[in-house]
């Protein structure tokens, strides 16, 4: 099953796709999950920082080529 | 309680204008308290309609041209659009190039004087590029 929206930030450079993301989280709805594609480095680390602090929850973390795949379930 | 971060930009560069948009944007969205107080050559780069780009200082800044970086001025506007952060221009400066408000950017605001800034700063982070 996949139903979960994707938001696209390959091919930009930090802050770009946290805020690619941050973007489409305000818009979601509470229990939609989002999954961030990122071909720069600094997201693995600073996603799901930024997924604790916001007081979201992270579904999984992998690295598939070069690309990160971020899923985050939005909690409030 | 929300950190409150203050940065203070007067350089025209492009690098420091990235940096300072990449400190208020991740604070702003983060859910800090964020201020920019926009003064002497950086001011100029938030006039309405304005397209000249600050000049690059050295090899990060034409890499960064050249990549895909989001701009400095679309990362300033999600920090005031997805985190409530306030662009506030340098009311000495403003006067010196006479100018008003209604000929800054629209994310820009009301013009601020450095006593009401360091006022609102204090006990604050503050950076300054």
């Amino acid at each position: 099953m996949n139903d979960c929206k994707i938001v696209d930030a390959r091919n930009t450079f930090c802050p770009g796709p946290l805020m690619e993301l941050i973007t489409y989280m305000k818009q979601a709805s509470v229990g939609d999950t989002l999954e961030l594609l990122s071909t720069d480095d600094g997201s693995g680390a600073d996603v799901p920082e930024w997924v604790n602090k916001a007081g979201h929850e992270l579904v999984s973390k992998e690295r598939v080529e070069g690309v990160w795949h971020i899923r985050i379930r939005k909690a409030k | 309680m929300a950190r409150r971060l203050f940065i203070v930009c007067v350089t025209g560069t492009r690098e420091k204008l990235q940096m300072a948009a990449m400190f208020a944007s991740v604070a702003a969205a983060t859910g800090d308290e964020v201020s920019v107080f926009l003064s002497m050559n950086a001011l100029p780069y938030f006039i309405k309609g304005r397209v000249a780009e600050p000049p690059v200082e050295g090899e990060m800044g034409t890499l960064m041209e050249q990549k895909g970086v989001p701009p400095f001025k679309q990362l300033f506007q999600q920090a005031v659009q997805l985190g409530d952060a306030k662009l506030l221009p340098c009311s000495m400066a403003l006067d010196l190039m006479r100018l008003s408000k209604d000929s800054m950017d629209e994310e820009v605001g009301p013009p601020t004087g450095l006593t009401r800034f360091l006022s609102d700063a204090e006990g604050a982070q503050l950076l300054t590029f």
